[in-house]
């Protein structure tokens, strides 16, 4: 059993951002995995999604659900990562204001990423957008 | 205690998900910050909260709490109890502020869990 799911992740609404995470985590509960499983991967999955709306301009997300594992590329076309190793920094961030002001913007995503995840491999490049690609592992 | 009781306790009015009033709750968390919320947050149950937007419940929903409590009387817009109806959320204000709506669940036994 393999399933691929594509969700296209709007940057011009920032009250969408989490549908497809949203959409994901009734599927995983529906296929049975275990609870901690589901948290772990839409976590993970939101917090890249709200990356894509606020730093990115939006993006594409593609999960592939497997049995032991569920995989999502993150792609945007956004400005890049100059720094991602201070990016990954708890409390790194430059989200402006108003950002703060709808709750987020603590840096704490990518961190929160890397906790919740098994894998986790980012590319970027400056003026050409970055691609997250993170697996949990279902036992 | 169960969510009927947090409404009881905090005098608040309950906006949407009447039907989920006896879910028993042992733990709260109050913030402004969705970030920390989705952070250190874990097993908790109730989210106590000044901000409005729907990013509130889709954060909420990831963390598996089942009910939000708007403080300060703060009513949300339909957008929002639409998707907490959706997500089968409870939704409910309290005349209280923050720092006294999350004194009083804590009097009353809740806990900020691990
Ligand atoms: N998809 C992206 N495109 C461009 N820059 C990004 C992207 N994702 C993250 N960043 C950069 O990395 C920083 C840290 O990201 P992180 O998710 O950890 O924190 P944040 O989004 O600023 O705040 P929080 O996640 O706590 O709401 C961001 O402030 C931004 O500069
Ligand atoms: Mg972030």
């Amino acid at each position: 059993m393999t399933m691929k799911f594509h969700f296209e992740v709007p940057g011009d609404d920032f009250t969408r951002a989490g549908e497809a995470s949203g959409e994901l985590k009734l599927k995983l509960k529906r296929l049975g995995f275990s609870a901690d499983v589901v948290r772990r991967m839409t976590i993970a999955m939101y917090e890249g999604e709200i990356n894509m709306a606020i730093h990115a301009g939006g993006g594409v997300a593609d999960v592939e659900i497997l049995p032991d594992r569920i995989t999502a590329v993150l792609t945007d076309n956004g400005p890049g990562i100059p720094d991602i190793e201070q990016a990954m920094k708890e409390g790194w961030s430059t989200a402006p204001d108003n950002i703060r002001s709808l709750g987020f913007g603590a840096g704490m995503g990518l961190p929160n990423i890397k906790k919740y995840t098994d894998m986790l491999d980012i590319k970027s490049v400056v003026g050409k957008g970055t691609t997250l690609t993170m697996t949990v592992l279902a036992k | 205690m169960t969510i009927a009781d947090v409404r009881d306790f905090l005098e608040a009015e309950v906006i949407s998900g009447e039907g989920h009033l006896d879910t028993e709750v042992h733990n709260a968390c109050g913030s402004d910050m969705m970030s920390d919320v989705l952070a250190f947050v874990k097993d908790q149950s109730v989210l106590l909260t000044g901000l409005i937007n729907p990013q509130v419940v889709r954060t909420a929903d990831m963390m598996d709490m089942v009910c939000i409590v708007f403080v300060r009387g703060k009513k949300p817009g339909d957008e929002i109890i639409a998707l907490a109806n959706e997500r089968g959320i409870v939704l409910m204000n309290t005349p209280y502020r923050m720092f006294t709506a999350c004194g009083l669940l804590y009097e009353a036994g809740l806990r900020g869990g691990n």
